[in-house]
């Protein structure tokens, strides 16, 4: 059975959020909806926009190298206003048009979840994705006064903002809630690769063996570990390590600045003010 | 339609209470923390910033100071006494060198401006107990037998030379006695040697470090790093310029953590962070660097100046309770003067009136008073 044929059932009509019957049909394997056509048109306009930026160079550099392309947000001093297009404007444009664009696929996601009577996780947890985004270039620029707090479109450019910006507060690896989001980072890669590996495993058995199936996958963890979190479960695992990854990068930038100025190392000295430790033991001023 | 439905996963999954959970409840949880956090900040939990910007826009170098700390420290600016204007100098006055006994730094000032800084020495340095501070209470004013008087004459040849030989650093402002002291009779940040280091517990020697100190912002960093910059003439220049290169003696991880911890401390001092000075893209390029960069260059080399022609020599002339442990005089670092801004009294001019302390005496008129 062609996947098509078989997909045909479930392409009904309705679930939409806005518009009714606007734009409520496929294009050959993909739902259009009204929120694709808003992605794509802020998709479109967005790269073209960073194209034209890129053409008119940054800081007398006119460079098509990708590693050196830069579009950059305004100087401090322009606040939260509009800045021109070459000093930082197009670099304003280009973020509504992402957050526009990364907003309606997250919509479009909705609305196919509808159609399907499904739940909503998949929007919910890339939304997620989307606020670390947000977060970085529009909740703190705002909390600090100014657009020009946002990071620099460009590969290289943004690595620079985000090596200059860890500086800011000494050393960025003593954020408590940056040590929060690296673990799970890393904690999300090892589950996702033991949770690949497990099924390929189960799927491709040893010579002569016949596919396996859930229950293997859960004796095999049980032998391992002593517990197996079952098939579905692990979903649910890999599900909360992910979005929490995305959640406290968001949190560690914006208490960055809004909430605490200082080094993060200088942040730890709770653990010296405890009133545990001997007179004159820990701090010596 | 529901009989159709295949038995197994998809029903029971629906159920399932992780489901009531994610995404709904999940989502508020870590919508209501990030809600905090974001209503917080305009209602006034959020701290309060100033921020200055030193590279190019979108480089992230910029500084973001806590406006409470930052006005507190500006507010300190507004203490300065009002400075009283010089009189001019007609020909034939007397000069101070002649009229008064045993002055031998400002002989060549005229009387009334010798007086005239007097009076302002006493308002920056000890405005409780005025003139009796370095002169005693015997009237004799021109005795040396108290040690802060002849304390207060080097100081005045270390302001002179300052504010004459290391403009780089200190130009247009320049220096005078309050920009240290503050109306206090010893200046509030200064430095002394750290005892030596001699195997505390059993771990034997730990180079200073792992120690919460506030001289490296209780950072594991070594805490000896003024004797290491500030008076000794170390390399600070850690970053190799090559792929793995040869160790260096002054390339090591040690002299590495010597160098932060120097750099950490002028961050605090000066209230700003790394990348006032230094794109951390390349810490060690001058090309990529803010021009404040070479000012701290400067001031480097005048505190390594000061503290050993100026301010460590003066040891035996300290009674012993001005002394460090180790018996050592007083010295000064980035926050003698800086005192939480990148320009100390938020660059306040405290040298125009002042030609006194602008310069050494002319050569002739040193070579009359040595005579």
């Amino acid at each position: 059975m062609a996947l098509l044929s078989f997909e045909r059932k479930y392409r009904v009509r309705g679930g939409t959020l806005v518009g009714g019957d606007l734009f409520d049909f496929w294009i050959g394997p993909l739902y259009v909806g009204f929120f694709g056509v808003v992605t794509v048109f802020f998709s479109v306009i967005g790269t073209a926009l960073i194209f034209y930026a890129a053409a008119l160079g940054h800081d007398g550099i006119q460079t098509w190298n990708p590693w050196l392309i830069n579009i950059a947000p305004p100087d401090l001093s322009y606040g939260l206003a509009f800045a021109p297009l070459k000093e930082g404007g197009f670099w304003q444009l280009i973020t509504f048009c992402a957050v526009m664009a990364f907003s309606s696929w997250a919509l479009r996601q909705v609305e196919i979840s509808r159609k399907l009577g499904m739940g909503l996780h998949v929007p919910a947890a890339f939304s997620i994705a989307i606020l670390a985004y947000v977060t970085l270039v529009v909740i703190r620029p705002l909390l600090l006064g100014a657009w020009g707090h946002g990071f620099p479109y460009g590969i290289f450019s943004h690595l620079d903002w985000v090596s200059n910006v860890g500086y800011q507060y000494l050393h960025f690896h003593y954020n408590p809630a940056h040590m929060i989001a690296v673990s799970f980072f890393f904690v999300n890669a090892i589950f996702l690769a033991f949770h690949g590996a497990l099924v390929l495993s189960s799927v491709n058995p040893q010579e002569g063996e016949e596919v396996r199936q859930p229950e293997h996958e859960d004796s095999f963890f049980r032998d391992f570990i002593g517990y197996s979190v079952g098939t579905l479960g692990i979903h649910r695992v890999g599900t909360l390590l992910a979005v929490n990854a995305a959640f406290w990068s968001a949190v560690c930038i914006v208490i960055s600045g809004p909430i605490w100025t200082e080094s993060w190392p200088e942040w730890w000295n709770w653990w010296l003010d405890l009133p545990v430790w001997p007179v004159n033991w820990a701090v010596n001023q | 339609m529901a009989d159709e439905k295949p038995e197994g996963y998809w029903e029971r999954a629906s159920r399932e209470p992780w489901n009531e959970w994610f995404p709904t409840k999940a989502v508020v949880i870590l919508g209501v923390i990030f809600a905090l956090i974001f209503v917080y900040g305009p209602l006034g939990g959020a701290t309060d910033t100033e921020t200055a910007q030193a590279g190019y826009r979108g480089t992230g170098m910029a500084t973001i100071q806590n406006a409470e700390v930052y006005a507190a420290a500006l507010a300190t600016v507004d203490l300065y006494p009002e400075d009283e204007a010089p009189y001019e100098v007609e020909e034939g006055a007397d000069i101070a060198g002649e009229y008064y006994e045993n002055v031998q730094v400002l002989g060549h000032v005229s009387v009334d401006n010798f007086n005239r800084l007097m009076n302002a020495i006493t308002q920056w340095v000890s405005p409780e107990q005025g003139c009796a501070y370095c002169h005693g209470e015997d009237g004799n004013f021109a005795s040396d037998d108290y040690y802060p008087k002849v304390v207060a004459r080097r100081m005045i040849q270390m302001t002179q030379n300052v504010n004459a030989n290391w403009g780089d650093h200190v130009a247009p402002a320049g220096v005078n006695c309050y920009t240290c002291h503050r109306g206090l009779n010893v200046p509030e940040y200064i430095w002394f040697n750290e005892p030596a280091d001699e195997g505390r517990e059993l771990l034997g020697w730990d180079n200073n470090q792992n120690h919460p100190n506030s001289r490296v912002q209780s950072a594991s960093l070594p805490s000896n790093v003024f004797e290491k910059f500030l008076l000794e003439d170390n390399a600070i220049t850690v970053i190799s310029q090559n792929v793995r290169e040869q160790m260096y003696p002054e390339r090591g991880i040690k002299s590495t953590e010597w160098t932060f911890g120097l750099m950490v401390h002028m961050s605090a001092s000066l209230g700003v962070n790394c990348a006032y000075c230094h794109n951390t893209r390349s810490m060690g390029q001058w090309d990529q660097g803010p021009p404040a960069r070479t000012t701290a260059w400067y001031g480097i080399r005048m505190a390594r100046e000061l503290n050993n022609e100026y301010l460590a020599p003066l040891q035996p002339v300290y009674p012993e309770h001005r002394l460090g442990v180790t018996g050592d005089a007083p010295k000064a670092n980035c926050s003698t003067c800086h005192q939480g801004l990148y320009k100390p009294l938020a660059g306040k001019d405290m040298i125009s009136n002042w030609p006194e302390l602008a310069a050494p005496a002319p050569a002739a008129q040193q070579q009359a008073m040595a005579n």
